[in-house]
């Protein structure tokens, strides 16, 4: 069977999707079923966990981002509702 | 069991897995003299390159550096420097500096044979002949991967690399640190936004300040020209294929390095000075990257590329990964190991890790790649001009 996503990292709240998963499609995910929100393009990344306003994104076990609104279990994460974490950090140093 | 390959032993200890005749033109001019020659030999190969005259400050010192680093790579069991006569990069020094490493070393100016360049062609083929015989009879040994110095090189990425190849280079690169051997990941540029999580593994504060001041300096001075590389990243091409922030992006390119422990920072081309993995700083083009790993002793080089590339080395072997289906299909004959197969089939980045392992293996006890098979052997040396553009454009 062919792998649908990608978890780098088990501390990681995002998967990265290798093939085109259509909106409505249903990935299990470990401990769980999820339903996908929105198409995801193979490459991007969906949210395995509800991701509050401000919350760290975590790829790799490392934090790849900030959210920038609600993101919902199952939601396309890109430059919509991420933005840079260290670019943040660097203009407040 | 122990893991072992099969390689050559030189002198100091050191352990090559080619054997290889180099011919170093010290300047540009003596190229094509340097070409015939190693043509010439069983073995031969020719390090040419476009500088050696007029250079001066760093510039002058980087080429000097790889050059000789070149020379003194364990992969090449003898070495001719040839030089022309009035360059300032004389070929005695760089002679001199690889004759540290005890290998046979001569050098000659093609001004200073008469006969021209057909008498200089005549004289390095009758020396090159003389070291190929005496390569020829030293036989591959077992020896353990403590002696193996592996570079880690990623280029024509796509959003593919830094979640297929790149991790599994990574498993790898840590694999050859746990067993007491080297790894070194250049392209500091590439860097940018993972300092702190680079930082956090380096093995004392001094390294982690290191680091960060590195790339803090560099970012600062190079926005003194008005470029901001903060800013730049990622690209619109790296957004459509799913990268996000910068350090992501980083994140990707950094995950060839594993998650050993950082043991320093390395300036173009020089040599790690214990084992371990090591970054070198230096923000090059492919070919300048494994130029500089090769010179810094890298006896192999790991190269991810997602939408392709056929570079090789003349003095490392290059083994390509690449994650994308497309690009393993498409350049089917310049791929070693297929790590699309994480996407196709069902396999995870450790199984791609133990495939690369095996090739490594093979690569390091003869196996030749496929850069090595086409005969692509590209270098070119970092420069560090002293007339940087503001300087040459008029007010």
């Amino acid at each position: 069977m062919k792998n649908k996503y990608i978890i780098m990292n088990a501390e990681d709240n995002c998967a990265t999707s290798l093939a085109d998963i259509p909106k409505d499609e249903i990935i299990q995910i470990p401990e769980d079923n999820i339903k996908i929100n929105h198409d995801i393009p193979m490459g991007h990344k969906f949210a395995l966990k509800n991701i509050n306003q401000g919350d760290l994104i975590k790829k790799y076990g490392q934090i790849i981002g900030i959210a920038t609104e609600m993101i919902e279990v199952g939601d396309w994460i890109h430059t919509h509702n991420i933005k840079s974490h260290y670019l943040e950090r660097v203009a407040n140093e | 069991m122990s893991e072992e390959f099969m390689g050559y032993e030189r002198p100091k200890g050191k352990v090559g897995i080619r054997n290889k005749i180099a011919v170093i033109p010290s300047v540009i001019c003596v190229n094509r003299v340097a070409q015939q020659i190693a043509n010439k030999i069983e073995n031969g190969v020719a390090i040419t390159h476009p500088l050696g005259c007029g250079q001066f400050g760093p510039d002058y010192t980087y080429t000097l550096r790889t050059l000789v680093g070149l020379g003194s790579n364990p992969n090449v069991y003898g070495v001719i420097v040839v030089g022309l006569g009035c360059e300032n990069l004389s070929n005695k020094l760089i002679a001199k500096n690889i004759k540290r490493s005890k290998k046979p070393v001569e050098f000659f100016n093609v001004q200073d044979v008469q006969g021209g360049t057909a008498a200089a062609i005549e004289k390095g083929v009758k020396i090159g002949k003389e070291m190929a015989d005496q390569a020829s009879e030293l036989k591959r040994e077992p020896f353990d991967f403590s002696h193996l110095v592996l570079g880690l090189e990623c280029g024509g990425s796509d959003s593919i690399s830094g979640i297929t190849a790149n991790p599994a280079v990574g498993v790898v690169s840590d694999k050859i640190v746990e067993l007491g051997g080297t790894s070194i990941l250049p392209e500091f540029t590439e860097w940018i936004g993972t300092e702190h999580l680079l930082s956090k593994r380096a093995v004392n504060e001094k390294v982690a300040e290191k680091i960060t001041n590195t790339l803090n300096n560099f970012l600062e001075n190079i926005l003194q020209y008005g470029i901001d590389f903060r800013g730049v990243q990622p690209t619109p091409g790296n957004i459509e294929g799913g990268l996000t922030t910068i350090e992501e992006k980083s994140l990707g390119t950094i995950a060839k390095a594993g998650k050993a422990p950082i043991q320093g920072t390395l300036e173009y081309s020089e040599p790690p000075k214990s084992k371990g993995l090591w970054l070198m700083i230096e923000p090059g083009l492919d070919v300048e990257s494994m130029t500089g790993l090769a010179a810094a002793g890298a006896q192999i080089i790991c190269m991810t590329t997602g939408r392709g590339s056929p570079c090789g080395n003349p003095v490392a072997p290059v083994i390509k990964l690449c994650g994308n289906p497309q690009t393993c299909d498409w350049m089917a004959s310049n791929i070693d190991v297929d790590s699309s197969k994480i996407i196709t089939e069902d396999k995870t980045i450790e199984d791609i890790a133990a495939v690369l392992w095996q090739k490594l293996k093979a690569t390091c006890n003869g196996e030749k790649t496929y850069a090595e098979v086409l005969g692509f052997e590209d270098l070119a040396i970092w420069r560090c001009s002293a007339a940087p553009f503001q300087i040459l454009q008029s007010k």
